[in-house]
């Protein structure tokens, strides 16, 4: 106990203070990240019942404990490649603005801290749609993570309904 | 202070609107030929109730109204007027108006002044002679006012509320008025339940200070030990003086809801001087003795707590209402909401369980069997249990019904009966809120369009009075709600020209009976000749079947011409739980609501006939039917073939059309749990609702009717090819 004690007292204070937690992710070959307080749990991949007439990114819905919750399907969300569904696939149930819905991606891989100074916004790339959907970027030993604006990830009623 | 106010004001206008349903429920019965005490008795209780609690708010208007109209009422109870049937429609408006006027209190809207004024008018000359209500008041506070005359003797006196009034009981209105700047004196005890109801001493001593100055004193008795303060209960009581020229009987008003609960003595200051804490029973029970009891009987015995005797109405009613009530408990819908959505999943989770008991080969003699055969038993009284807290009678719809066909009948000058049949026919609350617009439409058109005018019902001699029946019953899993009238019937062929002259159907357009019928559900048609007040502005029968159908409903109409028409609709018992067949559809399972399925065949290729280019039919007993293929109409598979025998599932969209829907098989025939799809996701077109399966996956319960009305109509290439 006392060594453990000693162990949080040590560490830099500063840096500290403002850091937000994140959980990352992997699709494909890049990882990405969302705030960790938007997160309400993680599940295991079940089929999902599709919805007709429902746009491509919409995977369908899954029965989470009773209630009906929408599945996005992150990686075509996000316009990569579009990948059959595994077993090893991960829903992430997220809340945000009063909504929830699953994100399907590939896998969860860490609980990232960062502080404020450390992310830096997406270099302004005309003609690229797909970076209206990251927040932030930055780097963790090498590695890019891109940290997602979920309100934008998340379909709008007009997409649903187009 | 505000917001424990507004709460309480908040379950004062709910209590309101129970007291009123209990007043106009009374009065019908008054026009139904009932005119005993006791019905009387209902109808003036409530309106007494709402007086005394909008009393309590300060809400004046209603106040006033409620008391010229309780005065009245009073006047009838005590058998001084009449009952006549001018008298009971009186009743029946001032119901209505009351209603307005709670309304408006509550929203805080503006009063229509006005009209109140004229009940009010329209009240008072219903009273025989104008002081006839004056003197009724006050015989209520005579036994203290005139003790007045005689406070010397009887100062001393254990019971003086009780001796001076019966000489003079005659010309007391008379020594009322003589009798000016008298003092008031109240002692007022609180009883522990007073607190425990949430009476607050303080607004009665505020409103006694209405009355006039006051001079509080409050009498607190230190306690003897500290055990003695722990003891639950209140221990303050107060002693009030009121300068005031108003009766004794102002002031017992202000406590009127204090009765029971609190010890309280009212009398005029001089003579209670003397009298103790106690020593008198409360007020409430002891006037009414007086005022019923002869004159002769308390001087002899001298008692004031005569028992009532059988015309004391105010301490003998209530008890017999009490008796006959069942005890109710008011909940907030939401907690219901969230009970019923937990037996969803009690049923959802109890058909996993079977599921996988039933794949583990379990025997059926074993005791898991047995158990989960009794588990199911169990889940099936609870979800029916739970169904039934939120279904309600369909009474106080019906009741707001009759108030319309008052009005609307008297904005067109006919004169028109309702008759209520099955009102205590229970449906999903939800339901009986959203009927009350579509029914209040239909209604309307019954006394505007169904009923002819007086004079022509008389020329084809039926009585002059016409007849609007609103019937409820339960048939056969479902509620059937009819709204018949006695009237001309449909003019199929004035129906028939507007919709040409709207150009609501092609012109050369050859159509039976009962689709011209259809045709009053068509938007934006109007039978009106011109447009009155009441309805004919086009927005009518189409919001109410559209209204109807998002409820799970139907509405079908019937009319003989010179008989009249009958409009039915037929609503699911429940909107939590629906009756589904379970299909398959590549791949996918899908629930259809049963009652849309009209019939289930079995295909062959030979069955279905293409009619032209990427259109095919199928033929059943001699009649053409749209072919529509769900996988394809829901995006599933790109188009069908029926190789391997495909099932058609006969739908009904509207009265009188056909659509076959073709799926691969049909799984099963089961009740399932209703999970909107809407808050979560958004709608989807085609599709209802979703539900949970028995193997926890989601399935999606289609709206037939909207995927043959949106049926995009493409061809069946294979079909043709194998069919040519």
């Amino acid at each position: 106990m006392s060594d453990l004690n000693e162990r949080d007292t040590s560490a830099p204070d500063a840096s500290r203070q403002e850091q937000t937690e994140f959980l990352s992710f992997r699709i494909g070959d890049g990882e990405y990240s969302v705030d960790i307080m938007s997160v309400r749990e993680i599940r295991g991949w079940t089929r999902t019942t599709s919805l007709p007439h429902a746009p491509a990114f919409i995977r369908g819905v899954i029965n989470l404990r009773g209630t009906v919750l929408p599945v996005v399907d992150l990686a075509m969300r996000l316009g990569l490649d579009e990948t059959e569904p595994e077993d090893r696939n991960v829903i992430i149930v997220v809340d945000v603005a009063a909504r929830v819905m699953g994100l399907r991606v590939d896998a969860v891989s860490d609980i990232l801290s960062f502080s404020e100074d450390q992310l830096q916004p997406p270099p302004d790339m005309a003609g690229s749609g797909q970076a209206t959907f990251v927040k932030a970027l930055t780097i963790l030993d090498d590695r890019m993570v891109r940290l997602l604006d979920l309100e934008a990830v998340l379909p709008s009623g007009e997409e649903i309904a187009a | 202070m505000t917001d424990p106010m507004q709460e309480i004001m908040a379950s004062f206008f709910v209590e309101c609107e129970e007291l009123h349903e209990a007043l106009i429920d009374a009065l019908q019965s008054m026009a139904d030929g009932f005119h005993d005490a006791e019905t009387i008795n209902v109808a003036f209780r409530a309106v007494h109730s709402i007086k005394g609690g909008a009393g309590a708010f300060g809400l004046e208007e209603l106040v006033g109204f409620s008391h010229q109209f309780e005065t009245v009422m009073d006047a009838c109870r005590s058998n001084e007027l009449a009952i006549s049937d001018d008298l009971v429609q009186l009743f029946l408006r001032c119901g209505d108006f009351l209603s307005d006027l709670i309304r408006c209190s509550r929203d805080g809207d503006t009063i229509n002044a006005v009209a109140s004024e004229a009940l009010i008018d329209e009240l008072s000359g219903f009273v025989p002679k104008a002081d006839t209500d004056a003197a009724s008041e006050e015989i209520d506070f005579q036994p203290m006012t005139l003790s007045l005359d005689d406070l010397g003797g009887d100062a001393s006196d254990d019971l003086p509320m009780d001796l001076p009034p019966l000489a003079d009981l005659g010309p007391a209105p008379v020594d009322e008025e003589t009798v000016q700047a008298a003092a008031l004196l109240i002692r007022f005890a609180p009883e522990p339940e007073l607190y425990e109801s949430g009476n607050e001493p303080l607004f009665l001593l505020r409103s006694l200070a209405d009355l006039g100055p006051c001079q509080v004193d409050l009498d607190f008795a230190p306690p003897s030990s500290i055990d003695e303060l722990a003891k639950p209960g209140g221990r303050l009581s107060w002693t009030v003086r009121v300068e005031t020229d108003q009766p004794a009987s102002a002031a017992q008003e202000i406590f009127e809801f204090a009765a029971g609960l609190c010890r309280l003595e009212i009398g005029p200051a001089s003579e209670m001087d003397g009298a103790l804490p106690g020593a008198l029973p409360t007020v409430e029970e002891d006037i009414p003795a007086l005022v019923e009891t002869p004159l002769p009987e308390i001087i002899e015995s001298k008692q004031p707590t005569v028992p009532p005797s059988d015309g004391a109405p105010r301490s003998a009613a209530p008890t017999k209402t009490v008796a006959k009530v069942s005890p109710t408990v008011r909940v907030d819908l939401e907690r219901i909401e969230r009970l019923v959505n937990l037996v969803g999943e009690l049923v959802i989770n109890q058909a996993m369980l079977s599921q996988s008991i039933a794949e583990e080969n379990i025997p059926q003699n074993s005791p898991v069997s047995a158990g989960l055969d009794e588990f199911m038993q169990l889940t099936r009284n609870i979800q029916e249990s739970v169904m039934m807290i939120r279904a309600q009678p369909v009474k106080s719809l019906f009741q707001r019904m009759s108030r319309i066909v008052r009005e609307a009948s008297s904005a067109v000058n006919k004169s028109v009966r309702l008759v209520t049949d099955g009102e205590n026919t229970e449906i999903d609350k939800t339901a009986i809120e959203c009927l009350a617009d579509p029914l209040t439409h239909m209604i309307r058109n019954a006394v505007d369009h169904g009923l002819e005018s007086s004079e022509r019902r008389v020329a084809n001699g039926k009585p002059k009075q016409g007849e609007i029946r609103l019937a409820a019953a339960h048939r056969s899993g479902r509620v059937i709600i009819e709204v018949t009238d006695d009237g001309g019937g449909i003019n199929r062929e004035k129906v028939l020209a507007i919709a040409l002259k709207k150009g609501l159907v092609p012109e050369d357009v050859v159509l039976n009976d009962n689709e011209i019928d259809q045709l009053l559900f068509l938007p934006g048609f109007s039978t009106a000749d011109e447009v009155s007040a009441l309805s004919g502005r086009g927005v009518g029968m189409d919001v109410v079947k559209t209204q109807i159908t998002s409820l799970g409903g139907r509405i079908t109409i019937d009319s003989t011409p010179g008989v009249g028409t009958k409009f039915s609709i037929s609503l699911p018992l429940t909107l939590a739980v629906l009756d589904g067949m379970v299909v398959t559809v590549a791949g996918e399972t899908l629930v259809v609501p049963l009652n849309a399925i009209v019939e289930t065949l079995s295909l062959t290729a030979k069955d279905l006939r293409p009619i032209g280019p990427g259109q095919v039919v199928l033929c059943v007993r001699e009649r053409f039917v749209p072919v529509l293929d769900l996988g394809k109409e829901l995006g599933y598979r790109q188009a069908l073939s029926i190789d391997n025998g495909a099932i058609a599932l006969l739908i009904s969209p509207e009265e009188g059309t056909l659509v076959a829907m073709l799926v691969d098989t049909i799984e099963d025939q089961r009740q399932v749990v209703i999970k909107g799809l809407q808050e979560s996701y958004g709608r989807v077109r085609g599709v209802a609702a979703a539900t949970i399966l028995g193997d926890g996956k989601i399935a999606l319960i289609l709206d037939p009717n909207d995927i043959a009305q949106s049926a995009s109509g493409v061809a069946f290439d294979n079909v043709q090819k194998e069919a040519s």
